[in-house]
Order: structure tokens, then C-alpha cells, then sequence
């Protein structure tokens, strides 16, 4: 089912959650809405539930008026951060809660139930739990169970408000993948809430990039990696290099180094920023020419499968983050302390609009 | 009074820091043991002793006089009115005030504890102001032949206004420790406002529930104070067992006084016991159910 939010705002007090937020999510998709912590994701996710009312806007399911519905009608599947699963029931009986409060009418056989649960449960690879209360689960368990209950009343739609939020990274990565291919299987449109952002590129069909209460860019992961729309957005999806500069007419002249800038070529003379990734910056031991940046080697970190150095710019002492390949940092021999010459590969020109 | 937090287990740790030198921990524990024989220990006793005093045939004839026999049927009457009552007043104070965000929340949070904080008296005599002969609304209810002071009603509703906080006060902690996470995840699973109570609501908060009732009851019955001033004192009509007390013993009927004492000593012993079972219940349910997590290791 899709989903389709309109112009939808909302304020708590005098803060405002959500300013103006339209959004379209196909039937089928699994989207990620990734912001930082405070900037109205959870706040849309929840207005898409049902569970808070929005000061004006409206939420569309498959094209039909949803706004006034509530969240008991809306059949959407909920995820809750801290799981929220009944603490009193057992996991069977949590599982089977949604199918023991459906009204007479459609409510399963007790022996329908049984079946159901059990079917979720594998559904979930924790059948053999059943038994169990959530307090004796470990986190991942009780994520799996959380999910086994929303999936079992048969959503249309699956909210998961920072899934992965209070796990540890190795359980968390297990759980992305598992989720990814879940997903794949049942196929039911999903949006979920993270502020992680390797987490919403891995995952997600389609990213929805926020920040104070509006949607800066939607795209594929790749989309939003490679093109991102703002200077936020480059921020916010890794770590970043900033340099400053000038743009003229098409080029952004950054230090010795001048970067064709198509898009900018009706401006003259405005101050610009420019960034790169730390794997996109270029290390030599010798000048080869002007362009080149003196740097000197700070801080080596040779753990995991890149080697990130950390330089101190010779002209204005800011810091320069680089991430080489083992190889090639086995190549360079660097010293500790020694003077280098570094040159980005690649920049992302923002026009700096505030002066 | 029931400021303490019922359900707050912890288990005794004896750390470092608290090894003492022997004479130290025994001089202090016979110090905490005198001052309890002397202040809890020895009038328990003695109300025992004197209600004894002359055989066990003057002790229960005590009770077989038709004032006793009265104000032991009206105690169990207002309690059995007022404690139900206050469990509804308490459970719906608490749920607004734990779940939900309105404006006035923070005067409605200091309303409840007004009971605790005002002498009983003045609780007794507000009823009487408005409902009393003299009253706001006396005139109009002695045109309608309706009696609240001097009568049940009024004995029922000063217990209510000293009593209303047990409930609630217990019950506002452990609501808001808790969160509305689990009815949110109820709601959206489909469950109508009724279901949610019952099943999520109500199980999660049962121990808490029981022990504010069990304290609630333990004062609707002993209550003195609110309830002399709009009782009105008739004899074998509106005296509860507290004021039948008072009686006897202005009459220097001690026996019959402490006798009568006994019985609401009773009632004490019993709540204690209750409460500690209601507390061994809840400690056993959450070792269940409230295991602390033991790492978030995927098997």
C-alpha cells in the first residue's frame, strides 16, 4: 500500500516538529527517513500512525483519505524503539495479542491463533521462545519479537521508529541485513526512522534526508551519496573535508586548485566552500606541483581494512582527514610528524550564501 | 503514610564500606531494638494486656453490646463504600496524570496530596460547612429531607477526601516509570481503549493497585479525625469503631475501650501482613518478568 503525506505541519508548543513536509512512498518500498536527533523523523513516522495528530496536512493510504482515521483503523504495523512489548505476557502471548483484540467477527479460532503465532515466530527464527518473558530475551530477541507481533495482524503498512537505536554494532549489523531480506520476502511497504547513516544507505530502497522539521532530499542511496543537495546532506552522510575558496563565473578557485563548476556559471566572485571525502584526498611524499596542499602528518590509525591519517594544514592549521588503502599506505613509508603534499581528487562546490 | 515506594526491590548487599567493628553494628542494632520495643512493641502489647485484663469473657462480651456491634457494621459499611470508590478516583487521577499532558497537570499533581497535608479536622469540617444545617447547601437539603451531616453520606465522603491519595499516589510513580509505550503498541495493534486497560493497563500496574487499596482500607477504617467532626457521634447511628473507642474509654470503660482498640489493632497486623504478601507476590512476578537484560548477544 502507499503511502502519501501533504503538506503536513506540526508544532508541540512553540517548537516546530514538522514545517510543511510532503512526502510519496510507492507500495512495496523500504524507506529510511534519516536525520539527526531532534529533527522531526519520529514525529512523521508517528503522524503516519496515527499516534499524533498534525496542525494541518493529510496522510493518504493507497490514494484514500487517512487523515481522520485512527490509528486502530489505519492497520499499520509499529515498531517501537524500546520494543514495547507487554512485559506481562509471555512471547507467545504477545505475538498473539493483535489477533486475541480483533473484534468477534474476525477474530481467529483459538487453534487459528496458535497457528498464526507460531507461523510469526519462524517468520522470526524464535519459535523455540514462546515461553519466555521479554525481560529474559536478549535486545536482538526482543526486536525479532517486536516485529513478529506488528507483522502478525497482516499491516499493510511497517513503522519502525530507530529499529536498531539500543542494539550493540554487531548485533545491530546482523539485524540490518536480516531485516533487508525480510523485507525482500514479504514485501510490505515500510518506513523506518534512524539517525545512522550507513544504516539508512545500507538498507533503504529510498532515502529521505531531514533536518529541522523539513525533507532536504529523497533519493536512492546512491542518489543521495553521490548528489547530495545541500552542504547538510554532504555533512551528514560521512566525513568531510572543508575547504575554502571563490567561485567565478564556473570555476571555484580553492586555494592553488581550480574546480569547473557548471552550474555556477552566472556567478561572479562569491565566496564558496568546497568539500571532500576523506577517501577522495590524494597523499604524496613529494611536491609535484603548485595545486598541492602542505600538510603534516599527525595521527596514524592503520586498524580495520583503511588506514585514516589525520594532517595539520601548514597554511591555516586546520585538519585534514585521509583514508588510504593498506596498500597504499604501504607504499608511502609515512613518518610520524613528516611534511606532506595532499590534493583532493574530487570536490563538492557549495556557494557560501550567508556572506 | 503512603509516601514510600512499594515495589522498589533491592536485595541486601553487605559492600566494604559498611564493615563496622562488632560493637559498633551491635550497639547500633540494640539501639534501633529498644527504641522499637519501647515506642511500637510494648503499647501493641498493652492494648492486648488491658483488653484481656478480665478474662476472654469479659473481652467478647465487649463486642456483644448493640453500640459495638453498630459501629463495627458501619466501619466495614464506609469502608466498603469508600475504598472502591477511591480505587476508581485513584486509577483514573493517576492514568490522566501518568499518560497524558494537559494544561492544569501540575495543579491537579499538588490537589491530590492536599488530603495529606491538611489536619483530618478541617477535611471534616468543610463537609460540614457546605452540607451542614448552617451550610452553603443546608437549606436545600433539609427542604429535600436529605441528611449528609450527622449521617452516612457525610462519614463516607470525609473517609474519601482523607483517603483519596493512597491510591493514587501509588499508583502515579510506577504509571510514569512505565510510559505509555505499551498501550501506544496496543492502540496500534488494534486494541480498543477497553481491551487496552484491562490487558495491558491494568496487569502492569495490579501489585502497585493492591498495596494502595490495602492502605487505603487500613485508614478508611481507622480514620479519626474528619470523621468525629461530621459523625455527629449518635450513638449505635454514626460512631465507627474509632469513635466508639473514644467513648468508652471517656466513660472509663477501659476494658470495653481496649477491646474495642484491639480490633483495629487487628487490622493493622492483618494490612502489614498483606502488604508484605502483596510485596513477596510482586517481587516473584517481577524476578519473571523484569530479569535485567544479560547483554544483547543474538543466539
Amino acid at each position: 500500500m502507499s503511502i502519501e503525506v501533504r503538506g503536513v505541519k506540526k508544532t508541540f508548543d512553540s517548537f516546530v516538529a514538522l514545517d510543511d513536509v510532503s512526502l510519496e512512498i510507492p507500495s512495496g518500498e523500504l524507506v529510511a527517513l534519516l536525520g539527526p536527533s531532534g529533527c522531526g523523523k519520529t514525529t512523521l513516522l508517528r503522524i503516519i500512525a496515527g499516534l499524533e495528530v498534525a496542525n494541518s496536512g493529510d496522510i493518504f493510504f493507497h490514494g484514500e483519505d487517512a487523515t481522520r482515521r485512527g490509528p486502530r483503523e489505519r492497520r499499520v504495523g509499529f515498531v517501537f524503539q524500546h520494543y514495547a512489548l507487554f512485559r506481562h505476557m509471555t512471547v507467545f502471548e504477545n505475538v498473539a495479542f493483535g489477533l486475541r483484540v480483533k473484534p468477534r467477527g474476525e477474530r481467529l479460532s483459538e487453534e487459528g491463533i496458535r497457528k498464526k503465532v507460531h507461523e510469526q515466530l519462524k517468520l522470526v527464527q524464535l519459535d523455540w521462545l514462546a515461553d519466555r518473558y521479554p525481560a529474559q530475551l536478549s535486545g536482538g530477541q526482543r526486536q525479532r519479537i517486536a516485529l513478529a507481533r506488528a507483522l502478525a495482524v497482516e499491516p499493510k503498512v511497517m513503522l519502525l521508529d530507530e529499529p536498531f537505536g539500543s542494539l550493540d554494532t554487531k548485533v545491530r549489523k546482523e539485524l540490518r541485513r536480516w531485516l533487508r531480506k525480510l523485507h525482500d520476502e514479504i514485501h510490505v511497504t515500510s518506513v523506518f526512522v534512524t539517525h545512522d547513516q550507513e544504516e539508512a544507505l545500507e538498507v533503504a530502497d529510498r532515502v529521505v534526508v531531514m533536518n529541522h522539521g523539513k525533507i532536504i532530499q529523497t533519493g536512492t542511496p546512491e542518489e543521495v551519496y553521490d548528489h547530495p543537495a545541500t552542504e547538510f546532506v554532504y555533512q551528514f552522510l560521512g566525513s568531510v573535508n572543508l575547504f575554502h575558496g571563490r567561485v567565478h563565473e564556473g570555476v571555484a578557485q580553492i586555494g592553488g586548485l581550480a574546480v569547473g563548476t557548471p552550474e555556477y556559471r552566472d556567478i561572479s566572485d562569491v565566496p564558496a566552500v568546497a568539500y571532500a571525502r576523506p577517501h577522495e584526498i590524494e597523499v604524496e611524499r613529494i611536491a609535484s606541483d603548485s595545486t598541492q596542499i602542505k600538510a603534516v602528518l599527525r595521527k596514524v590509525l592503520s586498524t580495520g581494512p583503511v588506514v585514516r591519517l589525520e594532517l595539520q594544514r601548514k597554511d591555516n592549521g586546520e585538519l585534514i582527514e585521509v583514508e588510504l588503502t593498506r596498500e597504499r599506505y604501504g607504499e608511502l613509508k609515512l613518518q610520524h610528524g613528516e611534511t606532506l603534499f595532499v590534493r583532493p581528487r574530487k570536490l563538492k562546490v557549495y556557494l557560501n550564501q550567508a556572506s | 503514610m503512603a509516601g514510600s515506594i512499594a515495589l522498589d526491590i533491592r536485595y541486601p548487599r553487605i559492600s566494604q564500606a559498611s564493615q563496622e567493628p562488632w560493637f559498633v553494628r551491635w550497639m547500633l542494632a540494640g539501639l534501633a531494638l529498644a527504641f522499637l520495643s519501647l515506642f511500637l512493641l510494648v503499647p501493641l502489647l498493652a492494648v492486648f494486656a488491658l483488653a484481656l485484663a478480665k478474662g476472654f469473657a469479659v473481652y467478647f462480651a465487649a463486642f456483644n453490646q448493640p453500640d459495638a456491634l453498630s459501629a463495627i457494621r458501619l466501619t466495614l459499611l464506609v469502608a466498603a463504600l469508600a475504598v472502591p470508590l477511591n480505587l476508581l478516583f485513584g486509577i483514573a487521577a493517576a492514568w490522566a496524570l501518568a499518560k497524558f499532558e494537559f494544561r492544569g497537570k501540575n495543579v491537579l499533581t499538588t490537589l491530590i496530596d492536599l488530603p495529606f497535608a491538611i489536619s483530618p479536622v478541617i477535611s471534616g469540617l468543610v463537609y460540614v460547612l457546605l452540607f451542614g444545617l448552617q451550610g452553603w447547601l443546608g437549606p436545600w437539603l433539609a427542604e429535600h429531607d436529605l441528611k449528609i451531616i450527622f449521617a452516612l453520606p457525610g462519614i463516607v465522603l470525609a473517609t474519601i477526601f482523607v483517603t483519596f491519595p493512597f491510591v493514587a499516589r501509588e499508583l502515579i510513580p510506577l504509571m510514569q516509570a512505565q510510559g505509555k509505550e505499551e498501550e501506544e503498541a496496543a492502540l496500534a495493534l488494534g486494541a480498543s481503549g477497553w481491551h487496552i486497560f484491562w490487558r495491558v493497563t491494568l496487569p502492569n500496574i495490579k501489585w502497585g493497585l493492591l498495596y494502595g487499596v490495602i492502605l487505603c482500607n487500613a485508614r478508611a477504617m481507622g480514620e479519626f479525625g474528619a470523621v468525629s467532626v461530621v459523625s455527629g457521634h449518635v450513638r449505635g447511628v454514626t460512631n465507627t469503631l474509632p469513635l466508639q473507642v473514644e467513648i468508652l474509654y471517656n466513660e472509663y470503660n477501659y476494658t470495653a475501650a481496649f477491646a474495642v482498640a484491639s480490633l483495629l489493632t487487628l487490622l493493622a497486623l492483618v494490612t502489614l501482613l498483606l502488604k508484605r504478601l502483596v510485596e513477596w507476590q510482586s517481587r516473584g512476578e517481577l524476578l519473571r518478568t523484569r530479569k535485567p537484560d544479560e547483554g544483547g548477544e543474538m543466539e
